[in-house]
Parts: structure tokens; C-alpha cells; sequence
């Protein structure tokens, strides 16, 4: 692996919802195996750059550049088969499923069966057992009843983690997170930072938009800051917290 | 006074612990055998019951023609969440395409079924592809005008046979084919539906229902999903169609009735949607029983609506859904 490989690079984005711009010319670049954070107030547009680089919203004007590949416009299946997943900040994991159900989908698509690689896995293996391993790497007590759940009955903290699953099935190069943390305990979180790490240590690498700026800073290496659609400040945490416009645009929201 | 409370237990076999099948025992094996068998010979036999009411008799191909119908919505609103109102469709075009395969090609009975229903499939999810971004209602308003459509279009164009329709289609061997070619078919359909949707390709579907976000995050082309299960439904339907116009050696502008949109859609609400066998039985009581109210002439319609209502009110549920809980599970008093 090359060192310092840009893996995602992200160019003078722009995307405006009838009048309202949601996103002005925002350009970043994402290295191979880092922990890339992204925060922000509400509204400043977080979820609307992950959907337009993921292809659920089509951007206004820009482009998405992956390993080299023009990918802006495709359409969101072809981005993520090409290995790129996301969670979605108002998750709805396969309600009518067994939670191990659940990641049946994902282990069917057309890119899990190319690369497979499961244990006990792989094009001709048995889902269900991949299905249940993945779970329990999650953090799903194998031996319990929770992996056999029915996905609606899952306590929040397990739905996350469900939704994590869901992306780490197609075993992406890239994932985005959207708010994983949002609505969990202090100690969910805690049981969470090391999944996170795991992920890393696994060679993946990780976007996190987030609103838990502390917990994001023991794993983030680089953070963004976005304000009203518009990129104020990037860098590394403790020096862009410091940053004046980016206090500026905490003061009197949620903040720290 | 003491409080008691209902208290629902699952039944104590193994083969009943949330999906994984574990069977151990020939008990075991006859509890999930035994009803299915039992249904399947009480309908094989039903040509041969009936043999005391012959008038019935023809009332079993009808019946099971709608319970394929019914199937096939039951699939598409239940199981990939596509409400789909036009098994009219469906009928229409299969019914058509195998007249026109039998009169103008000439092609025998045996050929021309299998090709309607094939080729009938093919044209319905083209004609179809159109309207799959569409999403709930919108997706069941558009199913529903296609029938309309084509009906005003035969009859602008007068083509085959325009108002009178096609005469002259071959019947069926005798009635014994009649009977069991639709009767086989439909159970083929039916256990064929239950195992397609609970293998892997069936829970995508499923997952295409309750979130089609995800499934494209997870690198699923979900129009082409759609595209597979429009077809299949449409498979069962064309086949009710193409089989009807043999049936009554007749293709015309009733094979694209209403009812046959519209029963299917009690018939699974009667019988339990999301079952599959559900929407069988529903069409085993719902057409028996329309023939039963022939008697009122119109006024059946009423009759029928209000049975359909109170079901509604009061077993919303499904007669399935019902009888699968008190199979499964028993209930007893508790105090609290
Ligand atoms: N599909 C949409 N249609 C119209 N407006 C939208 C849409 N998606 C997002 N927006 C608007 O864009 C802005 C940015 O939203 P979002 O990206 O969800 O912010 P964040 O994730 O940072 O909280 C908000 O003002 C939101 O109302
Ligand atoms: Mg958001």
C-alpha cells in the first residue's frame, strides 16, 4: 500500500434544494486507513454530503473522485459495490427480520459474492453462519437470543450496530457513519470506540459525521468543520476546536 | 376479585424456535407435515368429492384460478411491497396471447399456454418497467388503469375480435385435465412461493419492502429486484389467463374484469396476507361463495360487501394468520 494514498477525494461540491443552498463548493481529501471527521451544527449539510457522494442525492456541481475513478452521479448501488457503504442517520434496519436476517441482504449483493472471504463463507458458503460471525465481531453475544431477534424489538444500541454490520458485510474499502453515537448512552458509546478501531485496524477507511465532538476526537485523526453548507476549517482536532469561526458556530448550539 | 390474564404459549417442540429448524422426532415431523398434507389431498380429491354436484365441479377450476391470482398478489404486497391492482392485467394479456397463438398461429393447447404465460410475462414487466419507481398508491393507480387501458384500445382499434372477442379456442382435453391442470398448478405455485420466499433471494426482496435505502447501500440494484418479482407475479397471473381462455374456449374484453384485480385482494385479506396459503384459502371461501349469492343477482354485492367489512372489523388478521397462533401456541388463564 502506497503511504498517504488519497483514497477519496472530494471537489468543489455544491448542491442547492430549491434556493436553499445546502452545500457550497466543498472540497476534502481522504487518506487511505484514516479516521476522517466531519462536524458540524445542525443543518450545515453533513447528511447531504454523504448522500451526494454516496449517490442518493445527485450534486448540484462538483465531483467525486474514488482511487482515481470519476464516480460523481452513479448510482448509489454501483457506488457501494464498488466499496463504498454508509449507515443512515435515521436508521431502519429490515424491521420484519432476525436481526442475523438482516445481513442476509447484504451478504447477497453481487459484491459480497465476488470478493467473499467469509469464514466458512464465500460464494458457495452457508449466509447465515457468515451472517451470525459478523454479529457477534459486532458485538452480538453469539449464544444469546439477541442475534435471533427480531430486528424491531432491538434496543437503539443494538440497531446501531446492526447498521454498522449491514455496511462491514459488503467488507467496504470506505464506510460513512452518520451519527452512530446519536442517542446513545455513555457507555454504549464506550462499548462502540473500539468497533470503530477494530474497523481501522481492519484497513478500512472511516468517515464519521458526528455531534459527540469528544468521543469522535479519541478516534478521529483529521476533522472537517461544515457551517451553513460551507466548509469553515479542517485539520487535526485540538487545533481545529481552537479555530475562532468554528467556535463562533458552536456558540449556543449543542456544542462540546 | 382475582385479575386473570390471557396467557399465550408457544407449543413445547423444537422445530418451533425462531427459524432454525431442528427436527428430532417423527411427532415432530408429522406436526409440520400434517397440515400441509392434509391440505394437499383434500384439494387433489376435491374433482372426485364433487362428483355429487357436478354444477360445483366447475366451480373448482374457478376457485383455483383466482387462489393463483391471489398468490400472486399476496407476493408482490407482501412479500416486495408492490400493491399491485392489475391481476386484470395479467389475465387479459395471457388470455389474449394464447387465443391468438391458438387461432391465428395455430399452435395446440399445450404449446400455446406455456408460451402465453411465458411471453405474456415478458410483456407485462416491460409494459410495467415504467411505473416500479413508483412507490404505494401510486404504483396500485397505475396497475389498476392498465386493464382500462388496454380494454378501450381493442375496442378503438376493434382489433381481435374487438367488442365480441375471440371464438374459436381450443378446450382443454377433458375435464379431468381441466380440473387437475389448474389444481396442480396452483399448489406448485403455492409451495413453490413459500420456498422461493424464504431462501436468500426471497429475504431481498423482503428487505426491497421494508427499506430500499439499504438494500441500495448495500449494493443491491433494486429496480432490477423489482423486475424479477414483476415477472414472476405476472408468471402466475398470465398462466390464470391464458388458462381461462381455454377454459371457456374464448378470449374477450371480460378477461380483463375488475374481479380479477379486485377478488384476489379479499381473498387475501380474508385469508391472511404474507402467507401465501392465506390467499388460497381466502379464494376457497370467497368464490364458493359469490356462486352462493348468484341467487341474489345484484344484491349479492351487497351481501358480499358486508361479510367482507365485518371480517375486516372483526378478524383483521386473516383466517391464516388465526389459525397458524392457535396451531402454535396454546392459551391459558393466568392470575396476575
Ligand atoms: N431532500 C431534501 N430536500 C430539501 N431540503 C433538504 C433535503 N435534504 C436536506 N435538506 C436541507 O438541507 C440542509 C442540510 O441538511 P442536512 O444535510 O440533513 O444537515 P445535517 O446532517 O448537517 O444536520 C437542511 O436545511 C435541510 O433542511
Ligand atoms: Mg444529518
Amino acid at each position: 500500500m502506497i503511504e498517504d494514498e488519497v483514497i477519496l477525494s472530494v471537489k468543489n461540491i455544491s448542491k442547492t434544494f430549491g434556493g436553499l443552498k445546502a452545500l457550497m463548493d466543498v472540497s476534502f481529501d481522504v487518506k487511505r486507513g484514516e479516521v476522517f471527521g466531519i462536524i458540524g451544527p445542525n443543518g450545515s449539510g453533513k447528511t447531504t454530503l454523504i448522500n451526494c457522494i454516496t449517490g442518493f442525492v445527485k450534486p448540484g456541481s462538483g465531483h467525486v473522485i474514488f482511487k482515481g475513478r470519476e464516480i460523481t452521479g452513479w448510482k448509489p448501488h454501483r457506488i457501494a459495490h464498488i466499496g463504498i457503504a454508509r449507515t443512515f442517520q435515521i436508521m431502519r434496519p429490515y424491521y420484519s427480520l432476525p436481526a442475523y436476517k438482516n445481513l442476509i441482504i447484504p451478504l447477497w449483493s453481487p459484491r459480497a459474492k465476488k470478493i467473499g472471504g467469509w469464514r466458512g463463507g464465500g460464494r458457495h458458503g452457508d449466509r447465515d453462519t457468515v451472517a451470525v460471525d459478523i454479529l457477534e465481531e459486532i458485538g452480538f453475544e453469539r449464544d444469546s437470543r439477541v442475534p435471533y431477534k427480531i430486528a424491531s424489538t432491538l434496543p437503539t444500541g443494538y440497531q446501531k450496530r446492526l447498521e454498522l454490520a449491514r455496511c462491514i458485510a459488503i467488507r467496504p474499502e470506505i464506510i460513512f457513519c452518520d451519527e452512530v453515537f446519536s442517542g446513545l448512552s455513555m457507555s454504549e458509546i464506550a462499548g462502540m470506540l473500539p468497533l470503530i478501531e477494530k474497523m481501522k485496524m481492519d484497513g478500512m477507511t472511516i468517515i464519521m459525521v458526528e455531534h459527540r465532538l469528544r468521543e469522535l476526537f479519541r478516534v478521529a485523526e483529521r476533522v472537517m468543520v461544515l457551517n451553513f453548507g460551507e466548509k469553515i476549517a479542517e485539520g487535526r482536532p485540538d487545533t481545529v476546536i481552537e479555530d475562532k469561526r468554528v467556535k463562533e458556530a458552536y456558540l449556543g448550539s449543542e456544542g462540546v | 376479585m382475582e385479575q386473570m390474564r390471557k396467557e399465550r404459549v408457544d407449543r413445547g417442540l423444537k422445530v418451533r424456535t425462531e427459524g432454525i429448524y431442528a427436527i428430532s422426532s417423527y411427532r415432530e415431523m408429522a406436526y409440520l407435515l400434517g397440515p400441509r398434507l392434509f391440505f394437499i389431498l383434500a384439494v387433489l380429491s376435491l374433482p372426485f368429492i364433487l362428483d355429487l354436484a357436478p354444477y360445483w365441479k366447475r366451480v373448482i377450476n374457478i376457485m383455483c384460478t383466482y387462489a393463483i391470482l391471489a398468490i400472486s398478489f399476496d407476493f408482490l404486497a407482501n412479500y416486495v411491497g408492490l400493491v399491485c391492482l392489475g391481476g386484470a392485467f395479467f389475465t387479459g394479456i395471457g388470455g389474449y396471447l394464447s387465443a391468438i397463438f391458438n387461432t391465428y398461429l395455430g399452435m395446440p393447447v399445450y404449446l400455446s399456454m406455456p408460451a402465453a404465460t411465458l411471453g405474456g410475462a415478458v410483456l407485462c414487466t416491460l409494459l410495467l418497467l415504467p411505473c416500479l419507481p413508483l412507490r404505494g398508491v401510486y404504483f396500485a393507480i397505475v396497475t389498476l388503469m392498465y386493464p382500462l387501458l388496454i380494454t378501450r384500445v381493442i375496442e378503438a382499434l376493434n382489433i381481435f375480435g374487438g367488442t365480441n372477442g375471440m371464438t374459436g379456442v381450443d378446450s382443454l382435453p377433458n375435464e379431468y385435465v381441466e380440473h387437475y391442470l389448474v389444481i396442480l398448478l396452483s399448489l406448485l405455485f403455492l409451495f413453490g412461493m413459500r420456498r422461493f420466499v424464504n431462501q436468500d433471494i426471497g429475504l431481498v426482496l423482503r428487505g426491497v419492502k421494508d427499506n430500499d435505502q439499504s438494500v441500495r447501500a448495500s449494493g443491491i440494484d433494486v429496480t432490477s429486484m423489482k423486475v424479477m418479482a414483476v415477472f414472476i407475479a405476472s408468471f402466475m397471473g398470465c398462466f390464470s389467463g391464458a388458462y381461462m381462455a381455454h377454459l371457456y374456449m374464448w378470449a374477450g374484453l371480460s378477461l380483463f374484469a375488475l374481479d380479477f384485480s379486485i377478488i384476489p385482494i379479499a381473498s387475501v385479506v380474508i385469508g391472511g396476507g404474507g402467507t401465501l396459503i392465506g390467499a388460497v384459502i381466502g379464494s376457497f371461501i370467497l368464490v364458493p361463495l359469490s356462486e352462493l349469492l348468484r341467487a341474489f343477482g345484484t344484491f349479492r354485492i351487497v351481501i358480499y360487501s358486508v361479510a367482507l367489512t365485518a371480517f375486516i372489523v372483526f378478524k383483521s388478521e386473516g383466517i391464516m394468520v388465526y389459525l397458524q397462533r392457535k396451531y402454535h401456541q396454546f392459551e391459558r388463564w393466568v392470575k396476575i
